[in-house]
């Protein structure tokens, strides 16, 4: 039997059920355009962060307290050694390939000034941080070496917390209460938006760390030590260095492991990224299920067609029709079908990712190959669900089928 | 098998001791008991019988739609008896073309894709790169202005003249005709009849199935058939012609 024929065949028999095929697409035409949806939007934020963390600067390290589990057993993070103002001020003293150092003690707690109250994140850092960030003051201006020696109660607002509570004057020489303690503003940084995690890094206020630890109580633990190279190509040799300054620091006996861990850009870079691709593959995933019950969908319909044409099955078989042509029939019907709701499908997801895009401003990057992967995935579940029916209408007994009413 | 130094051609049907049991539960039924029958190429022979008699299964039989339980059943000189249904479906789409009671065309496709409905299955390739042969079927039996109505738009007389083009396309060497006038009313039957007797004329082998005995006796000859076996096989004494109805039939359709 001709292939061109065959196709004729298919296509006369879903146009001749025109409202029934386009239900029985829908199932597979939703099921491609969400899978593509979300494989866009998936790629889109892996990009985008991607590019951010980039733009964060790619000669930054960060130092943390705690063994990395990478390649070993994990040794309990941070249970027992941290990470001390004298470790970094040693790294200050000794690392020949660091251009800048300074510790941040994290925590949070609510501001009280302008118009109302805020809480936020406190870092308490030294004055290099502005340096090792890259972040300009949009008013006013950064803490410097004589306020941290001094412990003086002086902050930095980031834009989003400056906003919140002076949204009509600009807050520079004003009083503020942080954790109940008095503190004048001397600067406003200019926004940097969201980090690769999604939080806003804007969302904070800065303190010289001495201030930190002599005024907020019981938060002077360093949680790291951010340190920035000379170039991008010093992140090698710096690590190296300051593994070392960190392991005569903190007395370890050549054999022993270390207990902090360096991290830079691309670690972090990579670390994010992988895990938006978990997420993207997961949702993914589950947009693909909606396929497989399109799928059974049209596996339902094909069994009521075979059986609304049974006597038709017969005629075909009585002029000479052999089993495994009736089978191809309808195989190639129900792989039309599918195919044509995965063609829909394509044109319908990459609409809805556009659309999605203009209306959210998320990334959202169309990979080509999607489609040429929704196309033959669609085929497949065509030729998977579409069997059975195929089977069972080539099995009829043709005088039974030509005797069906 | 056909030997092509045999100075006459092999009867286009030969059955020899023809059985067809169907085991219905714990007792078997005899449709067909032992059965012995000879058509000639060029006949136009009736199969009569009343409901029950066995004629649908020898129907089914001769369409090698059904293969017999015991017995030797030669078609066109080929032995039917342990084919498998795709040598079945094969002799079907070489040797064989139905008309049935109920027309049975494809509905919502036109006269001429009915027609051309066995061609798709011809495995033969005799007429692939040639012209097709639907349309001449069509205007062969009087249907050449209507080929691209649907049955819908057909009387019954035109479906089943449909019909007899889709029997008649791939050149069979046997015509089965089941009840072909069952639908039909009696100046329609007559019209349909006359299609028979003038193709019969041009040389094809016609075997129908029909209870109706003027209709019987438009046929050369009468097998007569009941609880499986044949009770008289005689040739038409008075053959009823309808042929001078035909042109009027043409006019008609």
């Amino acid at each position: 039997m001709r292939k061109r024929a065959l196709f004729g065949i298919a296509t006369r028999s879903i146009l001749r059920n025109k409202m029934r095929t386009l239900l029985t697409m829908l199932g597979i035409v939703i099921g491609v355009a969400a899978v593509i949806v979300m494989v866009a939007l998936g790629q889109g934020a892996q990009t985008m962060i991607e590019t951010q963390i980039k733009g964060l600067g790619t000669n930054m390290l960060m130092i943390m307290a705690g063994s990395s589990s990478q390649g070993g057993v994990s040794q309990g993070a941070a249970t027992f050694n941290r990470l001390t103002i004298p470790d970094a001020e040693k790294l200050a003293r000794e690392g020949t390939t660091l251009a800048a150092v300074s510790p941040v003690i994290f925590s949070r707690g609510q501001l009280i000034g302008g118009v109302g109250n805020w809480r936020t994140a406190i870092m308490g850092v030294s004055p290099n941080y502005q340096v090792i960030r890259d972040w300009p003051a949009q008013s006013g201006s950064f803490f410097t070496e004589a306020d941290l020696r001094s412990v003086r109660r002086v902050v930095v607002l980031g834009s989003t917390v400056a906003n919140a509570l002076f949204p009509d004057s600009d807050p520079v020489g004003q009083q503020v209460q942080l954790r109940n303690v008095p503190f004048t503003v001397i600067g406003v940084l200019t926004p940097k938006g969201q980090n690769a995690g999604g939080t806003d890094q804007d969302d904070t206020v800065i303190i010289p760390y001495t201030t930190a630890q002599a005024h907020l109580a019981g938060h002077s633990r360093i949680g790291q030590i951010i340190a920035s190279t000379f170039s991008p190509g010093d992140i090698p040799a710096a690590q190296e260095e300051i593994r070392a300054i960190m392991r005569e620091s903190h007395k370890l006996a050549p054999g022993e492991d270390d207990d902090f861990t360096i991290r830079n850009q691309d670690d972090i870079a990579a670390a994010a990224s992988g895990t938006t691709r978990v997420m993207s593959m997961l949702l993914a995933a589950i947009a693909s299920i909606s396929l497989v019950v399109g799928g059974i969908g049209i596996m339902n319909i094909m069994l009521v067609s075979v059986t609304e044409r049974t006597r038709e099955i017969g005629i075909r078989m009585a002029i000479g029709a052999r089993s495994s042509d009736v089978l191809s029939q309808f195989l190639v019907e129900s792989i039309v079908i599918s195919v044509a709701g995965g063609l829909i499908g394509i044109v319908l997801g990459y609409g809805a990712g556009i659309a999605l895009a203009r209306a959210t401003g998320w990334a959202v990057a169309m990979p080509p190959q999607a489609a040429l992967i929704a196309v033959l995935f669609s085929a497949a579940v065509g030729v998977f669900f579409g069997f059975y029916p195929a089977r069972k209408a080539a099995a009829l007994d043709p005088i039974q089928a030509l005797r069906y009413e | 098998m056909t030997t092509p130094s045999s100075p006459r051609p092999p009867p286009v049907i030969r059955l020899e001791g023809v059985t067809r049991v169907y085991s219905a539960g714990s007792n078997a039924v005899h449709a067909l008991a032992g059965i012995d029958l000879v058509i000639e190429a060029g006949e136009m022979v009736a199969i009569m019988g009343a409901s029950g008699s066995g004629k649908s299964t020898m129907m089914n039989i001769l369409g090698c739609l059904d293969t017999p339980t015991a017995g030797r059943y030669e078609l066109d000189g080929t032995s039917v008896v342990g084919l498998s249904r795709n040598e079945l479906a094969d002799l079907r789409s070489r040797k064989l073309g139905f008309v049935f009671q109920g027309f049975n065309l494809l509905a919502r496709t036109t006269a001429l894709e009915n027609v051309e409905l066995p061609l798709l299955y011809d495995r033969s390739g005799r007429f692939t790169g040639r012209e097709s042969p639907a349309p001449a079927a069509l205007r062969r039996v009087g249907l050449g202005a209507r080929m691209h109505h649907v049955p819908g738009e057909l009387s019954g007389g035109q479906q089943q003249r449909v019909a007899i083009a889709r029997a008649l396309v791939t050149n069979p060497s046997l015509l089965l005709a089941d009840e072909p006038t069952g639908n039909l009313d009696s100046h329609t039957s007559i019209e349909i009849m006359a299609l028979f007797q003038e193709l019969n004329a041009q040389g094809i082998t016609i075997v129908l199935v029909t209870h109706e005995h003027d209709i019987a006796e438009h046929a050369q000859r009468i097998v007569e058939m009941r609880d499986g076996r044949i009770v008289r096989d005689a040739p038409v004494t008075e053959r009823r012609m309808a042929a001078p109805a035909q042109a009027a039939a043409g006019v008609a359709a």
